[in-house]
């Protein structure tokens, strides 16, 4: 076991953890943003910078400070370290560096995205960048690459966080799915123009943080601020999918469908291209109830999620809602016993 | 009775006096007031032969803009329907073919946008929300009385301004001179 301060907490975690998850440990705005770490997939991390932290001290033996801003997803802790984060102004300035990095390349046609609501880029820039922008010359662009019928490609978009192409690599066999090119061209391409056919091809398009890899199922049908999400299951016959999703609702339509993700925008359950692409009836579903929205965004418009019930009296509540219900209990009114 | 909030006011009522009895300078009272009405300034006029001044920032009907090349702006991002505290607006958006470069700005577009009148509380939030500067609401025009209600949804028809640029809408972006005759030109 190693402890380490963090933004001056104390926290007890085991040896070869990283700094990002013993922040996550702790939680709340502590935790350093991350664009291409992600916890499900092997060797993700350490590509976007996005979470840079200063290291005060590097352990009890060696107590002095890292000479750079190190990436905290990839850093292991060692017992005794001192990290800044929130609290060094020189890890808040740099972040806007990043910010103003990444969108560098990145085009500004959000209006246009179908991940604007629940991009991760979006978030990260409104949260840590500045409002103008220093870049005058063009930004890079790519011919069109169409990748088969389920998932568009916008290469225009994409920051090179890797992760599809773990999870390419790490979900599906014969992988058809890579980086090509190098630095300022390189592109996520499907090796020579493949139609990436796999069963969990579709999972791409959630690990990616930004809009290049999208539902084309989807496309420009609803922005994801008008649409409700409900969490619902099936009986998938896919050996690997156990069928846990979050489908997305606009009135009474499944717009579509997407697996469940925790706070940090990280995939809970894989799922694969059937439940994705093709289920979209409410009568192929069982719905346990609506998912969690944080506060803070732009889908929690209009989406209520915890109502006042009285479980007791209520006698066919679906399993997970008397689960939600007794993890976050609903406001009671009228006072402690009401 | 005993009051119960004790703030109760005990009312007398004494008898008239003669000059109250006999009523008659009350009336003359009422009647020179009246009189005098007749000379005064009117507070009302003729609508619609005559309309008021408009403030400028006065904000009236809307207008969805089109760009100096005639595009129409509004890329169907929804942003003012969710800054909308009246839900008036809805939208459903689509994505823009080939050839169709000449018609729409962006890769996707409103293939239909409507607002309802009657529920629109006319703030300008829309107008603030736009991040394409395509929706303004005009200083000089209202949305003119119906009699029915669906008449006061209004449709891309009737929002999205005429392509002549002579006839576009004052509020928004302002065409120069150079722009309108341009615009003239490649519309002949």
């Amino acid at each position: 076991m190693a402890k380490i301060t963090f933004d001056g907490i104390e926290v007890e975690v085991p040896d070869g953890t990283t700094i990002l998850n013993a922040a996550r440990k702790i939680g709340g705005g502590v935790v350093p943003p991350a664009m291409c770490y992600y916890t499900p997939l092997k060797g993700s991390g350490g590509k976007c910078r996005a979470c840079l932290v200063r290291v005060a001290a590097g352990s009890t033996k060696d107590p002095r400070p890292m000479p750079k801003l190190v990436a905290s997803c990839i850093t292991p802790v060692q017992d005794g370290m001192v990290v800044e984060n929130t609290t060094s102004q020189q890890v808040l300035d740099v972040r806007k560096g990043i910010v103003e990095m990444l969108l560098i390349n990145h085009p500004l046609d959000c209006p246009v995205c179908d991940q604007a609501g629940e991009c991760d880029l979006q978030n990260f820039a409104f949260e840590h960048g500045v409002s103008t922008t220093r870049y005058e010359e063009e930004r890079r662009t790519f011919e069109k690459i169409d990748i088969g019928p389920y998932v568009q490609l916008h290469m225009t978009r994409c920051i090179l966080c890797y992760r599809c192409v773990y999870t390419a690599d790490q979900l599906t066999d014969g992988r058809v799915h890579g980086v090509l090119g190098r630095g300022d061209a390189s592109e996520i391409g499907t090796y020579i123009d493949k139609v990436i056919d796999n069963d969990f091809s579709g999972n791409v398009i959630d690990v990616c943080p930004v809009g290049a890899l999208t539902d084309k199922t989807f496309r420009f049908k609803q922005r994801v601020w008008f649409t409700k999400p409900m969490n619902a299951h099936r009986e998938c016959s896919h050996e690997k999918c156990n069928g846990h999703v979050t489908l997305w609702y606009k009135g009474k339509d499944v717009m579509r469908v997407t697996a469940r993700k925790d706070e940090y925008g990280e995939v809970k359950e894989w799922i694969c291209n059937e439940c994705r692409f093709d289920k979209k009836e409410t009568t192929d579903w069982i719905l346990e109830g609506p998912a969690h929205v944080d506060r803070s965004s732009v889908i929690s418009q209009g989406h209520y999620e915890l109502p006042v019930v009285n479980p007791q009296i209520i006698a066919d509540l679906p399993e997970s809602t008397i689960r939600d219900l007794q993890q976050n209990p609903p406001l009671k009114l009228g006072g402690l016993n009401g | 009775m005993q009051s119960l909030s004790n703030r109760a006011k005990i009312l007398e009522k004494k008898p008239m006096t003669l000059a109250e009895r006999a009523y008659l300078p009350a009336i003359f009272q009422g009647l020179s007031i009246t009189l005098r009405h007749f000379f005064t300034k009117k507070a009302t006029i003729r609508y619609p032969e005559e309309t008021r001044p408009f403030s400028p920032v006065f904000r009236g009907l809307h207008v969805l803009k089109r760009d100096e090349q005639g595009r129409e702006r509004c890329t169907a991002c929804g942003l003012c329907a969710v800054a909308c505290p009246a839900e008036a607006i809805t939208m459903v958006a689509g994505e823009r073919k080939k050839g169709e470069q000449n018609l729409y700005r962006e890769e996707k577009y409103a293939v239909s946008y409507e607002i309802n009148m009657l529920r629109c509380i006319f703030c300008g939030l829309c107008e603030e929300a736009c991040p394409k500067a395509a929706v303004y609401l005009q200083a000089d025009k209202m949305a003119p009385p119906r009699f029915e209600r669906d008449e006061f949804i209004y449709g891309k028809d009737r929002l999205v301004e005429p392509v002549s640029p002579d006839t576009r809408s004052k509020r928004g972006i302002q065409l120069t001179a150079e722009q309108a005759d341009k615009l003239r030109t490649q519309l002949a």
